[in-house]
């Protein structure tokens, strides 16, 4: 009954038959994706490091950094549940503050490796398990959904290590729905872009500022006045995962309070170093 | 000739190409370069060529300590450091279907990792140069069109110079808000004729050759020059282009116009 939760009016099982995986998914924009997703229908994989403390969906735990990791992932679900038509890239992390100044070379490598390394090792499996999706479907078909942010828009916030790995997936977000395209595979694929959602990606922030003093200030910052529930990037990924998306492909869709859209008064949230 | 009169710019991958087109045209316009590279035989050629006004450093631009050491090599050479262009980069196709792990890392570790390591190796020198010189310094990072937009054939490289686009933005802001007079902006070129693309050029595509298929991609109906991208990073280490920094400067014959 998640559906009356949120309150929507959706078309049941608009998505039923269809097979999704959420990486991140035990957590904030991941967690809301994959309730989502399996309101409308979808038998939903989480995938992620950190066992899901409730929410929807099976749960698998994996590395997104692990090669070997991503190929059980995908066997185990094309055994299990036979086919894949939703991949969402969303395990990420945040890599604290740090500055081109005071990064060292072991953050920044881990930070590539979480959340540009495990998104490119995502979308590769993903199109591998997309292309076989067996028996009354014979064509490839699917929707990739990599979770950017608008620091792959704009810098400013967040660490040097975190913005380069952002602007790494949304470019290569336009690779793979040109590859596919050009392929004839029926995959799209589509970066999203949020601003300031309110997720545990900020526990480490509260814990040096404050929640009630970081937040309003995160709140501030957004032209909307505030930042999001991770619900409405779900409806996002929701929307970029159906066929009611069926022509964007390789674009970049910001969700973001309106804060990349216009001129914007830049305050250092911690201060700079 | 003295756009540069006085500055002294660091260029990695100084050895060929872009690269070394700037470090020619940083000598004719009155400044001081050193050539960084991996490829020291190139590398040394070029500076003996540019004379008293060139230096060459052996670098790796995947490790910091060697950074370290060819920005402590410059100040010694010539006594500060203004410029630096991050023009050290591998041109590589892949697609998201053919690239490994091991691949695409290699090619994010030298255009990303390496850029960031240039960035972070120069500021503490630069914002020491910066404190007597009025123009301050100025980073050039090459990112390229696919840093804008996607290509089916360059997957690693979309993401590595993607990564460039964003990390220049970080570097300007944060320069900007220490004080430090340090601008950083980020190059956009099409396809240059360089050792780099060469390989393309004898590929046929359909029935055109490489050659005529890059030419025709671009709207100006030719490849690029290395000269012509020098003389726009030329604009941007100097102080003609003060007011500038986290931008994306393009030159790419139209081709995302
Ligand atoms: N919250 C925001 O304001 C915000 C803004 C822009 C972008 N994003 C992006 O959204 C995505 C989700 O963030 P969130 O805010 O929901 O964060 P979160 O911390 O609530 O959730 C992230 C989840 O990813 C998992 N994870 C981390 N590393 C993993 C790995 N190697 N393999 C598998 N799973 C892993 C974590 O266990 C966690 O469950 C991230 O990519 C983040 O960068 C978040
Ligand atoms: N030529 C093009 O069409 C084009 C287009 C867009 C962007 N770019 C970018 O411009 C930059 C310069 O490219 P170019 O066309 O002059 O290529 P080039 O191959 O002529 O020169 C690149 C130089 O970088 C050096 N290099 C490579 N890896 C290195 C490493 N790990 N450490 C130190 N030096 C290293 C090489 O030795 C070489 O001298 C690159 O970043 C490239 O991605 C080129």
């Amino acid at each position: 009954m998640r559906a009356a939760r949120y309150g929507h009016v959706r078309m049941s099982g608009e998505l039923s038959g269809q097979v999704a995986i959420v990486t991140g998914g035990a957590s904030g924009i991941g967690a809301a994706s994959a309730a989502l997703l399996a309101d409308a229908g979808a038998t939903v994989v989480v995938a992620d490091v950190n066992a899901a403390k409730d929410g929807a969906g099976r749960f698998v735990k994996h590395d997104a950094t692990a090669e070997d990791s991503w190929q059980a992932l995908l066997a185990d679900v094309l055994v299990r549940e036979g086919r894949l038509d939703i991949m969402v890239n969303n395990a990420g992390i945040s890599g604290g503050t740090g500055s081109v100044e005071s990064t060292d070379v072991e953050t920044w490598q881990h930070v590539q490796m979480v959340n540009s390394e495990g998104v490119f090792l995502g979308c590769k499996h993903a199109i591998q398990g997309m292309k076989r999706t067996g028996p009354g479907k014979p064509r490839s078909k699917g929707s990739i959904v990599n979770i950017s942010s608008v620091a792959g828009l704009q810098a400013g916030a967040g660490s040097i290590a975190y913005t380069a790995s952002k602007g790494a997936v949304r470019l290569l977000s336009k690779s793979v729905a040109l590859y596919c395209a050009e392929r004839k595979y029926d995959i799209r694929c589509n970066s999203v872009h949020p601003g300031g959602v309110d997720t545990p990606i900020f526990d480490l922030l509260w814990q040096m500022v404050g929640r009630e003093q970081g937040k309003a200030f995160l709140d501030a910052r957004h032209p909307i006045g505030r930042m999001a529930e991770p619900r409405e990037l779900g409806e996002v990924v929701l929307w970029l995962a159906s066929d009611r998306s069926s022509f964007v492909t390789g674009a970049e869709i910001a969700a973001d309070g309106g804060i990349t859209t216009g001129l914007m008064r830049r305050q250092p949230f911690v201060s700079p170093r | 000739m003295s756009r540069l009169a006085d500055k002294v710019v660091l260029v990695s991958g100084g050895a060929s190409g872009i690269g070394a087109a700037t470090a020619r045209l940083v000598v004719r316009e009155g400044g001081k370069a050193v050539l960084a590279d991996r490829d020291e035989a190139k590398g040394r050629a070029l500076a003996g060529e540019l004379g008293d006004g060139a230096h060459f450093v052996a670098l790796d631009v995947t490790d910091e300590a060697a950074w370290n050491k060819a920005v402590a090599a410059t100040v010694e050479k010539f006594g500060g450091l203004h410029g630096l262009l991050n023009a050290a980069g591998v041109g590589v196709r892949n697609s998201i279907e053919d690239c490994t792990l091991a691949e695409y890392r290699r090619v994010n570790d030298i255009n990303g990792l390496g850029t960031f390591l240039g960035c972070k190796a120069s500021i503490p020198a630069m914002k020491q140069s910066a404190m007597t010189h009025v123009g301050g310094g100025s980073i050039v990072n090459i990112s390229s069109v696919l840093g804008l937009r996607g290509a089916s054939y360059a997957m690693a490289y979309c993401a590595s110079k993607g990564a460039v686009r964003l990390l220049t933005k970080h570097v300007a802001l944060h320069c900007a808000q220490m004080k430090y007079n340090i601008r950083c902006n980020s190059v956009h070129p099409g396809y240059i004729d360089t050792p780099m693309i060469a390989p393309r050029l004898d590929q046929p595509v359909g029935n055109m050759s490489g050659r005529q298929w890059l030419e025709e991609l671009h709207p100006i109906g030719r490849l690029g020059r290395a000269d012509e991208v020098a003389a726009m990073i030329l604009f941007l280490l100097s102080d003609e282009s003060s007011f500038s920094t986290g931008s994306e400067f393009v030159c790419d014959g139209g081709l995302t116009a």
